[in-house]
């Protein structure tokens, strides 16, 4: 057997490289695991934390070390470039932010939380890989490895009720959701005889296009837009949402859809998927209109995040409705700072909820900036940053998302758009008002912040402020991976 | 573009980033500074009074006789999309920025005593307020100058939110949600110019729309022009517009209704001069006939609602959507007279409603109530703040030598010369606003002192004395000697004007 044979048989030591992070958070996940029944119950939220967060900043080293590594590997199924070095940093960074606010969550809960660190870290090995994998089956089993984290990580409130329940809805419709996404990729195979992006691409570009290819994009589409939360996929958010633990709400409303983000952007770009127009144009409406006028009426907190993210998934899926040049720098700067903003926000959220999640209705936040003037001006920055106010991430975001329509001549989406930020400026401020203008009934004290906790409160705040700011090398770096997508 | 080429002194690039910002850092400084709240009272006096003494530095190394914007800087901020830091004044702009530098030093006197709980955050608020302010007549670049009209909403509904009294929390979500809805018109209309042209530099786009290059323009130039008519009209402003403007003002502090009558007004109608004139000189003439009747509706309408206001503030509210008619009134009269007048009555109006706001919270600040009917008779017991008043009353109603009387002259003449109809309709708003003011003076200040209480109130004391004193002082150097302002507004408003003399010698709503 000569070497180059010996080369297509066993991967390249490069090429492990190409799957580092994964490789790293694997270990460590594994490693929680084994270690759970060994330590002590006492000290296990601690030691176990520790050990989670290491994996996970380990994680962020691999990403940058990694970097430098561009290049396919494994059969051409995984593809390192700066297009998935981005989702990898905006993965690994939530799950630094969410173990960070789950590591005083837990303690206040009384949650046992070994299995809990795995998961996450487990779910984020799923989510790395959606980012770099350029195959449709790894992507497939990517997902999955993703999703069934979080079906479990969403029912690990054991004692309450609603908090199985979001684990099971969750689960059973996220299976179906997976069925038709399997279904669609079935049908790409049909009409183009490969599962690669790359050889879909080329396939898709020659006429006539099968129209089995159309019928496998949408399919595909109602399977990604289930996980992402887009209308009319949308309704099991809010209940999942209202149930799941609130650190894995922050996690799972941010890592798993900017992966799957990454996915449709490849799907939808890199394989130059035929009539995606009219699909986005409708989801994105949709999205952005429901998910809106939901959240003006949810009195719980939780929900009316729920209601938001799903509105925050239809101002992204514009980006998808424009040319690639724009679409792809302006969508991916739209995960970034959302990433930020959301899991921050979910950060207060469920450091207030004190212990059985008690103060989860907007009006208990009345006379926080009194209570307790950082954490509320924290959440400030989050929710104004969710607006679209200047200064912020979430300014930025809008901005470039919808200048993009317009070069696109998309003028009705983006007044549709324009309109709903306004709309969505109402119920985030009704929290904004709760906080400083209405005096508080409960006079509990709100407990300190923790320093695990303020870490993770200052991260997102740093980002979403440096978003805001200098978004000038986020964008620019983003505007390069288009060359990546597009070869 | 680079006008300051001519030797202004090193300070002038830096000079208005100076001015806008440093109030800002004092706020950021003030969330450092320990709970004491007697230092933070003198910090953010300091601040504010450093930013208006660097302020002057802008009309007094001003060229006035030169043409287009000065004290420029233009640096790239972030590369795509093209967004310039790039900021600048001409004679209009700069004196809405000393406006603001001026009133903000008098906001933290006399609030010196009305805040007392959560003073911290409050002057924090004023200062962020006060850079956001400035930014938005300093902008010269589209992004730069929507990011800063932006600013201004958070900061002030707050400080209506959180300082206010009665319905507060009211009148400031409806504040927010009126302008932020407004301001998405307008965002809208700067996307599109930004698609079409691929800058967002102000001085660019108006010589790309002057010079025909803008695909697709003649098609949605209506369209853009009511994308910034209608931000820039909710925030004069203008009827039907206005009401979110008595809600906000009666439930305010008082250092908020002095900014928001006194600056944030003016964001509205200086809006209008710089881009509905600026950028769309056609379509501003076009509609020109509506837009005048809905001033002039405004002009009366305001006036008649204040005669009959029992509350003070709101009638000082009122009178601002009137007097703020006669702003759009002379914008929209296309005349040199109509839009040196116009300028002025922004600058002017500033000043006297500014004060008159601050006389209704001190009365406030003994009495807690704004209702008229509680008064009466208080030239007995107050007489030197009974002779401000009447100092302020005066000049609001544009009695000759006083500030008011210069800019609604300018006004009418101009107003006048686009139609006689509408100086002659115009006109009467000056004779209403004379009779509602007036009568409010009668029935606070004269007759018995119906109410015990009232008899020993005691008199302004020396802080609220300094703070009423430069105002009055103001009003009457603008109404003696109007030209040291408005030399500086001639040329600019003449450089507006230009691209209106070559469109045709029929002056409005033919």
């Amino acid at each position: 057997m000569s070497a180059a044979e010996m080369a297509q048989v066993l991967p390249l030591a490069v090429e492990y490289i190409r799957i580092l992070p994964e490789v790293v958070l694997s270990l460590f996940g594994m490693a929680i695991m084994v270690l759970d029944p060994l330590v002590d119950e006492r000290t296990s939220q601690k030691s176990l934390g520790l050990l989670a967060l290491t994996g996970a900043v380990a994680a962020v080293a691999a990403t940058l070390y990694q970097s430098q590594y561009a290049g396919v590997g494994f059969w051409g199924m995984v593809k390192v470039d700066s297009f998935s070095t981005f989702f990898h940093l905006v993965v690994t960074a939530v799950t630094v932010v969410v173990i960070l606010t789950s590591y005083e969550y837990m303690e206040v809960q009384q949650i046992r939380a070994g299995e809990y660190y795995g998961l996450i870290l487990f779910g984020a090995v799923g989510m790395c890989l959606m980012s770099s994998a350029v195959e449709l089956v790894l992507i497939f089993i990517a997902l999955e490895i993703s999703s069934i984290s979080t079906y479990v990580l969403a029912g690990f409130r054991r004692r309450v009720a609603i908090s199985s329940e979001a684990s099971l809805k969750y689960f059973l419709l996220g299976s179906f959701a997976t069925g038709f996404f399997l279904y669609g990729v079935a049908l790409m195979f049909g009409a183009t005889g490969s599962t690669s992006i790359a050889v879909i691409a080329v396939a898709l570009r020659s006429s006539p296009i099968p129209l089995l290819a159309y019928a496998g994009i949408a399919l595909m589409f109602v399977g990604l837009g289930f996980k992402v939360a887009a209308a009319p996929f949308h309704v099991w958010t809010p209940d999942v949402y209202e149930g799941a633990p609130a650190p894995v709400v922050g996690f799972m409303s941010t890592a798993p859809k900017a992966a799957v983000f990454a996915v449709l952007l490849r799907v939808m770009f890199e394989a130059n998927a035929p009539g995606r127009l009219w699909l986005i144009w409708v989801a994105a409406a949709l999205s952005m209109t429901l998910g809106n006028v939901g959240a003006l009426v949810q009195p719980n907190v939780k929900r009316l995040l729920a209601y938001s993210s799903i509105a925050q998934a239809g101002y992204l899926l514009v980006a998808f409705a424009v040319l690639p040049g724009n679409g792809i720098p302006a969508a991916m700067f739209y995960t970034a700072s959302y990433a930020a903003m959301n899991v921050g926000a979910f950060a207060v959220v469920s450091h207030f909820a004190g212990a059985g999640e008690r103060r989860v209705i907007v009006d208990d936040y009345a006379g926080l900036g009194r209570r307790s003037p950082l954490l509320a001006a924290t959440l400030t920055i989050f929710l104004l940053s969710l607006i679209g106010i200047p200064m912020t991430g979430g300014f930025f975001a809008k901005f470039y998302v919808f200048s993009a329509a317009l070069q696109a001549d998309l003028v009705g989406l983006t007044i549709i758009g324009l309109l709903n930020s306004a709309v969505g400026a109402y119920y985030y401020l009704r929290i904004v008002v709760m906080m400083y203008m209405r005096e508080s009934r409960d006079e509990a004290p709100v407990a300190p912040v923790s320093a695990w906790l303020g870490v993770g409160l200052g991260i997102s705040t740093a980002a979403t402020l440096y978003l805001g700011i200098l978004p000038g090398r986020v964008l620019a770096y983003a505007s390069r991976s288009v060359a990546d997508l597009l070869h | 573009m680079n006008m300051h080429a001519i030797n202004l002194d090193e300070w002038s690039p830096i000079i208005l980033t100076l001015v806008t910002f440093i109030p800002l850092a004092g706020a950021l400084l003030l969330i450092l500074l320990p709970r004491r709240d007697r230092d933070i009272r003198v910090f953010s006096l300091v601040v504010s009074l450093l930013a208006f003494v660097l302020s002057l530095h802008l009309p007094v190394h001003f060229h006035r006789a030169q043409i287009g914007f000065q004290y420029e800087l233009d640096r790239a901020w972030i590369p795509t999309p093209n967004i310039h830091y790039h900021m600048g004044v001409d004679g209009i702009s700069m004196w809405l920025v000393v406006l603001t530098t001026f009133l903000t030093p008098l906001c933290v006197l006399i609030s010196w005593k009305s805040i007392h709980e959560r003073v911290k955050e409050f002057f924090i608020l004023l200062l962020v307020m006060e850079t956001a302010l400035i930014g938005v007549f300093v902008a010269l670049d589209l992004f730069l100058f929507y990011f800063f009209w932006e600013a201004t909403l958070i900061p002030m509904a707050l400080l209506i939110g959180m300082y206010g009294h009665g319905r507060k929390v009211y009148a400031a979500v409806k504040f927010f949600m009126y302008t932020m809805i407004a301001s998405i018109f307008m965002l809208a209309a700067i996307l599109w110019l930004y698609a079409k042209v691929g800058t967002f530099d102000f001085v660019t786009i108006q010589n790309a729309i002057r010079a025909g290059q803008v695909a697709n323009f003649a098609g949605a130039a209506q369209w853009l022009f009511l994308g910034f008519f209608i931000a820039f009209a909710v925030k004069v402003p203008l009827f039907p517009f206005h009401t979110w403007l008595p809600d906000a003002h009666v439930e305010a502090p008082t250092a908020g209704s002095v900014l928001l009558a006194g600056v944030l007004l003016k964001m509205g109608t200086y809006g209008m001069l710089r881009f509905n004139l600026g950028l769309f000189p056609e379509q501003a003439r076009a509609n020109a006939w509506w837009v005048m009747i809905l001033a002039l509706i405004g002009i009366i309408y305001g006036a008649l609602v204040a005669l009959v206001q029992p509350n003070m503030k709101k009638l000082i509210a009122y009178s601002s959507i009137s007097h703020l008619g006669f702003v759009v009134l002379g914008i929209f009269s296309f005349t040199q007279a109509g839009l040196d007048g116009a300028t002025f009555v922004m600058l002017a109006h500033g000043i006297s409603t500014g004060a008159l706001f601050m006389l209704a919270g001190i009365l406030y600040e003994r009495r807690h109530t704004y209702e008229i009917v509680e008064f009466g008779g208080l030239a007995s017991s107050m007489p030197v703040y009974a002779a401000f008043f009447l100092f302020v009353v005066l000049a609001s109603v544009g009695l000759p030598l006083l500030n008011g009387f210069v800019g609604e002259f300018l006004v009418l003449s101009g107003a006048f010369q686009a139609r006689a109809v509408y100086g002659i309709l115009g006109a009467t708003g000056v004779i209403w606003s004379a009779g509602y003011l007036l009568w409010m003076y009668q029935r606070v200040f004269f007759g018995k002192i119906r109410h015990p209480v009232n008899e020993i109130l005691p008199d302004l004391d020396l802080r609220e004395r300094v703070a009423l004193s430069p105002a009055a002082a103001v009003a009457l150097v603008m109404g003696v000697a109007p030209l040291l302002w408005l030399n500086a507004i001639d040329p600019a408003v003449h450089a507006a004007l230009a691209p209106f003399e070559q469109l045709a010698s029929k002056v409005v709503g033919q």
